[in-house]
């Protein structure tokens, strides 16, 4: 009987955990592995939900487990771990790997994922940025990560950002502060990993040869420290204290974060004042949003989403004194009818907030070419009728392309895609061996026959239609990226 | 300038003049370094005192807790040294960034990226570091060739096996040529059958490339088959540093002795009447110099240190036996050891928290005549082979190493 610590979850225990991972039952099976990972991960239909498993070592296991709760527990960007499972054996009492299991992060992207079809320059610097952000939330919380690269973070759509967040914290510790060196440590292995992973896809032909890795490299490097400066720096004023000093809380709110404390000290002459931001919390934007309308969106969406509520309220100025009041008023008549426009079959492409985030850019563009204003519901119209249709499916995401590339490249272990054949218990049973199985002895009673019956439902049968359903999905994708490319040009053109 | 080794740099006639190789001695040393955590008073690392070779492995082994992770961070840079300093070579590296310090973290768990060559996997940091073209070729196929993969240099990693691949990523930390390597329990996440397989290795790659290497392990069998000296350490305190045979024959003190062996040694403390210490009906001889060791603060209490292949086991008559009550017999094909337990009359215990396993034994056995549980076996103590250290302090007091057929298989 496995052992699982954790999860409040009675169902995971029906997951086949007396089979090694490298052979769960194909229906089981979301997807196959992600980025480049030593160990043998799985993904795992669950309920509604997707399952990561990864099959380590026990203390191992425990202790990522235990980081990743913890980081959690500090509003880190992280996946969330659901339980550890231990004490597995197949059914012939061989023992197996302990087991961590975490969940699917919805709608969030590998980054092999967004260079499967050729990237842009433009995709792999916003990528570079997000995990040069999550790097530096990490580092304030005291995490020295070990092994920071883009195949260990997922990335979501943030409005026309990524946000990263962090999935594997097997290498990393959690210290009260961390120091100069591990600081710089983290960062120049993630250069380095970065750097390789950027060859990797050259090397493939799955990134344009034009970009330059090593520059790269730099940016993440130059993107970190210029935030990790601004959030931690100590300045010195000595006149116009209280405006420098609200300036630069203004400077940190617009770098998306909250100030919890400031250190302010007198200058040794009496002259001056010295600050320090002493607790800096990511999140300013989504905290104001969620306060407001209860959305519980990411840091760009809700910047954009309130950016519309702030130009609501001015348009309806004296309506709406009362900030709350506005805001209610914008949920019921301005949010949630774009967001509940989106037909069902079509709500697995993006977060509602990012559905919201392109229909005000959809409707910039409508308004633009008409050369008047369009309202709402004509821009939701027109995007879910000409925009959503083609884009692809990311609610579940698992970087398909990647799986067939790196299935057969765990980097310290073979067994990954081998057979299991589960032992059969009577293998060396030689009862009988020298004879015909004995022939019941004339009167004795046949056995009883018993009936058996199944409380489990039968699981439904794929669809004949599945097959079809995919091949739109591709078709519906291969459009997207070819739209993706022009509006990389127009990017490029100047918008 | 302080590039890695074997780069080129600038002759005052602007020609390239070639470094030669390895020039620098790559020594460490730690200088009263101690490391103490913000809100702790105890130092996590407590004026560690330790000189590394050129060349040489060493292992830093303990508990949890005991500071060797900390250490060996503040090797690297990862942790600030709050008091004391760290030398590598002649240069005071105490505070220099990681990156600048030339010293390579090995990690057994590198990536590998499925669509670069062999080669470009393992030399494409050092074009990171602006190395040019030809010097990285040179260094891959000389990290190549010690790792025997010459032949697989052009191939993408798919074409490996899982060893072959292991190898590939210890080629990532070699090609850079740092003066030192640190490793931090790198085969924690391997099952044991290839824990072993892999230690050998890691032992035998070491020995062919020279560089000085320090270690990380809890696991003492590791430290044992591997260094050429292991350092102990306990709370923070460097305890004892020598030779695996050293920590073995000689043990500084009771923790040492406990640590240092498989299965551990026996440990009890027992009174001293005339030279001779008085375990049941058995009187154990104690050297002169060792008696005259003893102070007023030992109570005329000893700790005596035996190991299981010390005791041989006779019969019950003989004189002076000790009585042993079988618990668990463990069976290892060439060895069988008994794990037992002296009568509760025997176990002395004076002061109860000196020694963790007061009147449990541990007797090797021959393995074809093994008891069976409950029985009880008679063990005499073989004259000369007991460590004596002192009930007050915990430190030796007896002055002779103490050699048994184990030791010899150990390092000198």
């Amino acid at each position: 009987m496995p052992h699982i610590t954790g999860a409040a979850d009675p169902a995971l225990m029906e997951l086949p955990w007396d089979i090694p991972l490298s052979a769960w039952p194909e229906e089981r099976i979301a997807a196959l592995p992600r980025g480049l990972s030593r160990h043998v991960v799985r993904f795992v239909r669950h309920g509604a939900n997707v399952l990561a498993v990864k099959e380590t070592n026990r203390e191992i296991a425990y202790r990522e487990f235990q980081m990743l709760r913890e980081l959690e527990r500090m509003e880190a960007p992280c996946v969330h771990a659901v339980a550890v499972v231990t004490q597995r054996r197949t059914p012939g009492g061989e023992e197996l790997s302990a087991a961590l299991v975490t969940e699917h992060l919805a709608f969030s992207l590998p980054y092999r994922a967004l260079f499967s079809t050729a990237l842009r320059k433009g995709t792999l610097n916003r990528l570079i940025d997000a995990l040069s952000v999550l790097l530096v939330r990490l580092h304030l919380n005291g995490f020295y990560w070990g092994d920071v690269s883009l195949s260990n973070a997922l990335f979501r759509r943030d409005a026309s950002e990524f946000s990263a967040y962090l999935v594997d914290a097997e290498t990393g510790d959690l210290h009260e502060r961390l120091t100069d060196g591990q600081r710089g440590y983290d960062l120049e292995i993630a250069t380095t990993n970065i750097i390789g992973e950027i060859l990797d896809l050259q090397a493939n032909e799955d990134l344009d040869e034009g970009i330059d890795p090593f520059a790269i490299g730099d940016r993440l490097t130059s993107k970190y420290e210029r935030l990790w400066a601004a959030l931690t720096e100590t300045e010195t004023f000595d006149a116009n204290v209280p405006f420098k000093v609200a300036e630069r809380v203004r400077e940190l709110n617009e770098l998306g974060f909250d100030v919890g404390e400031l250190d302010m000290l007198s200058t040794p002459d009496g002259q001056g004042l010295r600050i320090r931001p002493k607790v800096v919390d990511a999140g300013f934007h989504s905290r104001r949003l969620m306060r407001l309308t209860g959305l519980d969106v990411q840091e760009n969406q809700a910047r954009r989403l309130l950016n519309d509520l702030d130009e609501f309220r001015a348009v309806r100025a004296g309506h709406y004194d009362d900030e709350a009041f506005a805001a209610h008023e914008w949920l019921t008549t301005i949010f949630e009818p774009t967001v509940r426009a989106v037909p069902r079959e079509l709500r697995g492409k993006l977060e509602p907030a990012q559905v919201f985030h392109e229909v005000l850019d959809h409707r910039w563009y409508l308004a633009e070419s008409a050369g008047q204003d369009v309202p709402m519901p004509v821009a939701t119209a027109s995007y879910v009728k000409n925009v959503l249709p083609l884009r692809p499916d990311e609610r579940a995401v698992l970087g398909r392309s990647l799986a067939e590339m790196t299935a057969e490249l765990p980097a310290l272990t073979d067994e990954v895609g081998t057979e299991f054949v589960p032992r059969d218990p009577f293998e060396n049973d030689n009862t009988y061996a020298w004879g015909e199985v004995p022939a019941p002895e004339p009167g004795t009673t046949p056995p009883p026959s018993v009936r058996r019956e199944s409380t489990r439902v039968p699981a439904p049968e794929r669809s004949p239609l599945s097959g079809e359903i995919e091949e739109r999905k591709r078709r519906a994708h291969d459009a997207a990226v070819a739209e993706e490319d022009e509006a990389a040009a127009s990017e490029e053109a100047g918008f | 300038m302080w590039t890695h080794n074997g780069t080129l740099h600038y002759g005052s006639s602007g020609t390239y003049l070639p470094v030669k190789e390895n020039t620098a001695m790559a020594t460490v040393t730690y200088d009263k370094a101690s490391r103490i955590y913000p809100g702790t008073e105890r130092p996590a690392v407590d004026a560690l005192d330790l000189q590394i070779a050129d060349g040489e492995f060493l292992v830093l082994v303990g508990p949890s807790g005991c500071g060797k992770s900390t250490s060996l961070r503040m090797l690297a840079g990862l942790e600030d040294v709050d008091k004391g300093s760290i030398y590598v070579g002649d240069r005071d590296v105490t505070h220099v960034q990681p990156k600048d310090r030339d010293i390579a973290m090995v990690f057994q768990s590198y990536a590998l990226y499925p669509h670069m060559t062999v080669a470009d996997n393992m030399g494409f940091a050092l074009k990171i570091a602006k190395v040019d073209k030809a010097t990285i070729r040179e260094r891959v196929e000389a990290a190549a060739k010690i790792l025997d993969l010459t032949e697989y240099l052009d191939r993408k990693p798919k074409a490996l096996s899982g060893g072959q691949r292991q190898r590939v990523a210890m080629g990532r930390a070699i090609v850079r040529q740092p003066q030192v390597f640190l490793m931090d329990e790198p085969l924690s996440n391997l099952d044991a059958k290839l824990r072993v397989q892999t230690r050998t290795q890691i032992a035998a790659l070491q020995r062919r490339l020279g560089t000085t290497t320090v270690y990380v392990t809890h696991d003492q069998v590791e430290a044992l088959t591997m260094g050429d000296r292991i350092a102990v350490l306990k709370d923070g305190l460097l305890q004892q540093v020598g030779t695996p045979r050293e920590m073995y024959d000689t043990p500084a003190n009771v923790f040492v002795a406990g640590f240092i062996g498989s299965p551990a040694m026996n440990l009890s403390t027992f009174q001293v009447h005339d030279g001779f210490a008085h375990v049941g009906p058995a009187k154990v001889q104690l050297e002169r110099e060792t008696v005259a060791n003893m102070t007023e603060a030992d109570k005329g209490d000893v700790v005596l240190g035996f190991r299981p292949e010390s005791l041989d086991r006779v019969a019950p008559n003989t004189e002076g036996a000790i009585p042993v009550e079988v618990n668990v017999v463990e069976e290892l094909g060439s060895d069988a050891f008994v794990y037992g337990q002296l009568p509760a009359s025997l176990a002395h215990d004076p002061s109860g928290d000196a020694v963790n396993n007061q009147g449990q034994v541990i007797v090797r056995v021959d393995p074809r005549d093994v008891p069976g549980k409950g029985d009880t076996v008679w063990v005499t103590i073989r004259p000369g082979e007991q460590h004596v250290f002192s009930a007050a302090t915990q430190q030796r007091i007896s002055t002779h190493p103490v050699q048994t057929a184990a030791s010899r298989s150990l390092a000198n």
